[in-house]
């Protein structure tokens, strides 16, 4: 059996599906839009059935590309997923709103089920309903009452699903048919008639007391408040990156060593070969670099989670959005951009919950631009070679606004690009608010949690495959070169080697520089020196642009291997020595600031993140974004860097 | 007389009198701007957009141009 969970947004809809379902959920795609298919397996007196999650929404006709797939699944019996039963979720506490989209279902002549649900939030309202009364005017439908927040309910809302009877043809609206999604004026008609029916009805069903000044609205005084509505929210958003920094390095370094002593670990004892190797070099490290995300995700979508869940987060939205607009971007854009400081996946993720596909999009676009914390390593390393420690004005220290300057370089080309797509991007839909502001409530740690559970584990499975696939390849490229090259190559290093008279680990790694630098990367990186050469780059620069591909931050272990250093971490002051070292073959030095200065506004522009690239394929659902994006974005790097280098040179 | 509710101001309670015909139209209906509908115009935002008002037993934000396309009154008009 098929249901269909049904209703308006903050109806606590999700609330009920995590009850029905708790963690026995999985997450699909509905055809040819962006919104998640949530589904789940429930067994009732031990009959098994599919409970789908559909998207909140207002009405039955679409007023959005991503609520289409209410109508379309709902207007044809041949669709894979229409229910055989429907339940819809309603908002005790704003019966006459949400009676619209019932009522709609209801004329569908579906089995249907009625969940009153918030019905603690109507009671704290003062508003009174009477469940005989509401029967009376939907006889074929069960209605059950609910309050899925505090988990109150589950077994009467299951055996209410069961027992939905077949209906015979009790219609709300006289003569009611679904209209098609193209004809507004029916729709407008429609709309006007039920709402009529719905107030006169409700006239006789549902008292309000007098209205008192709830809560809510008093906490909205100060947390939408011209001054500090900004410095509560600047505030809130200072408290979590400190804790996504503080509690997340933990973890990532925990990630990191465990992934590293178990590759070696394989290493000591399986057969030397080419099936260790991957497993060691190109399997186990790629899992590791899916795996080490996911402390940053899990911290920003718990966060986000609570901010969603108390309603806060439709405030920032609130005071946002007038600021982001002219941009192109929504107040909803707040957060992902934000969260794109620390990392562009969850902050691309968290762009889901902007509803206009424009907005979205541009949003997503921009994203990468920010500077995140993959950054800092590369810009650490150059900073340290090229800029002078000096005093700008007696105060500033000329690295640290180097440093400020590209976080800030970061920033504002992602609000100019945004401005640009705004202009390019194209949309037959009009953009608008309408956004609700749901009443103050507590976190339920539960929703919180399956929320994270989720992000988390569609980062893995979806971005994860081709993070893994890429990595491999990259793997590849790096350990294999054409025919007996690499082989020539080791063996002349290790002859050269005994020849200076280098210790066992110096001639290791000079053995290491020597391979990849006859890999299929290391020539990829010599043949791209010509096209590098006008930014002031060597092919050096060139092997580590394409490995950093993988992730920003493996450009100082690539740069290590290249100029055969152990690497041992951020600070690492042999390669700092040098790469200051190294020479052009005209003899002229390779790292001038011209050329250290370019080569960080290339790495603040390019999109050098595989896992980006994934988790843009997976929200946008096709591979033409992220392809975009990483070609606007090369562009820009390239472009930048020229321009920087000229300038400074 | 009515006038759009852009322009009425925080703390006023207005009702519809009609909606502007436009594409919005139907969406501000299915949100519940029905005629005759009593609203509460609650606060704004900086810089006066979006405008959250209350509307039946919710409060939803909406922005200046949608407001505009909704003319109110200040006197309930009764249904016949």
């Amino acid at each position: 059996m098929k249901i269909a969970l049904l209703g308006n947004p903050n109806t606590g809809k999700s609330s009920v599906f995590n009850l029905l379902t708790g963690l026995r959920q999985h997450v699909g795609n509905f055809p040819g839009v962006t919104v998640d298919r949530k589904f789940g397996k429930i067994k009732i007196n031990d009959q098994e059935s599919t409970l789908i999650d559909f998207p909140g929404t207002y009405s039955i006709y679409p007023r959005s590309k991503d609520e289409k797939v209410v109508f379309d699944s709902l207007s044809n019996s041949d669709n894979a997923d229409y229910p055989d039963v429907v339940a819809v979720v309603i908002d005790a506490a704003n019966l006459e709103r949400n009676l619209l989209f019932f009522t709609q279902i209801y004329d569908l002549k579906l089995p249907t089920v009625l969940i009153l649900n918030m019905t603690d939030i109507a009671q704290r309202k003062a508003i009174r309903y009477k469940l005989d009364g509401l029967q009376a005017l939907f006889p074929e439908a069960v209605i059950v009452e609910s309050n899925a927040r505090i988990k109150s309910g589950k077994d009467r809302i299951e055996q209410a699903l069961v027992s939905a009877p077949k209906r015979t043809g009790d219609n709300f609206l006289e003569n009611a048919s679904l209209l098609s999604p193209e004809d507004l004026a029916g729709q407008e008609q429609e709309t006007e008639l039920r709402f009529a029916k719905i107030r006169d009805e409700l006239e006789n069903l549902q008292s309000i007391a007098e209205k008192i000044k709830t809560r809510s609205e008093k906490i909205d005084r100060i947390l939408v408040h011209p001054f500090f509505g900004y410095v509560i929210f600047a505030g809130i958003l200072m408290i979590i990156f400190q804790f996504i920094y503080a509690f997340s390095s933990f973890p990532m370094d925990f990630i990191d060593s465990t992934f590293m002593s178990l590759s070696s670990w394989i290493t000591s004892w399986m057969p030397a070969g080419i099936f260790t190797d991957l497993l060691t070099q190109g399997i186990i490290p790629g899992i590791g670099g899916v795996v080490i995300f996911i402390p940053q995700i899990a911290l920003l979508f718990f966060f986000i989670g609570i901010l969603e869940e108390t309603g806060y987060l439709s405030r920032v939205v609130f005071i946002m959005d007038r600021i982001l607009r002219p941009l192109g971007l929504n107040g909803k854009s707040v957060v992902p951009l934000l969260s794109s400081v620390a990392c562009a996946i969850p902050g691309v993720m968290a762009a889901r919950t902007i509803s206009d596909w424009k907005e979205r999009m541009i949003t997503i676009m921009v994203a990468p631009l920010m500077s995140c914390s993959a950054r800092i390593p590369v810009y650490t390393l150059l900073i340290a070679i090229v800029i002078p420690k000096e005093t700008v004005g007696g105060i500033f220290g000329l690295q640290g606004l180097v440093l400020f300057g590209l976080y800030a370089l970061g920033t504002i080309s992602a609000l100019l690009v945004a401005v640009l797509l705004k202009a390019i991007i194209k949309t037959k839909e009009k953009g608008f608010l309408l956004l609700e502001m749901p009443s103050y409530k507590i976190p339920r740690w539960g929703n919180v949690g399956i929320t994270v559970l989720e992000k988390v584990r569609v980062f893995v499975w979806d971005a994860g495959k081709i993070i893994l696939a890429i990595s491999i390849i990259l793997w590849a490229l790096a350990t294999y070169g054409p025919s007996d090259n690499m082989e020539k190559a080791s063996n002349l290093a290790q002859k050269e080697a005994i020849g200076m008279q280098l210790s066992e680990s110096e001639s290791e790694q000079f053995i290491a520089s020597a391979k990849l630098e006859s890999s299929y990367i290391g020539i990829m990186g010599k043949s791209i020196e010509p096209a590098i050469k006008p930014l002031g780059y060597d092919w050096k620069i060139g092997i580590a642009l394409i490995t950093s591909f993988a992730a920003r931050e493996v450009f100082v272990g690539s740069m290590a291997t290249i100029y055969a250093v152990h690497d041992d971490g951020e600070f690492n002051s042999t390669l700092m020595e040098k790469m200051k070292a190294s020479r052009h073959s005209d003899g002229t030095p390779v790292y001038t600031i011209a050329a250290g200065v370019s080569l960080m506004v290339f790495f603040a522009f390019a999109m050098q993140c595989m896992s980006t690239l994934a988790v843009v394929k997976r929200e946008t659902k096709s591979w033409k974004w992220p392809l975009i994006q990483m070609g606007y974005m090369g562009i820009l790097a390239y472009l930048g860097a020229w321009i920087t280098f000229i300038i400074l040179s | 007389m009515s006038q759009s509710l852009e322009s009425i101001s925080n703390g006023t309670t207005v009702y519809v009198k009609h909606i502007k015909a436009s594409g919005l139209k139907v969406k501000l209906l299915e949100m519940g701007f029905c005629e005759g509908k009593e609203l509460r115009v609650l606060y704004r935002a900086p810089l006066g957009d979006p405008i959250a008002i209350e509307i039946g037993s919710y409060v939803l934000s909406l922005r200046k141009d949608e407001a505009r396309e909704i003319e109110v009154e200040m006197n309930e008009t009764l249904r016949p």
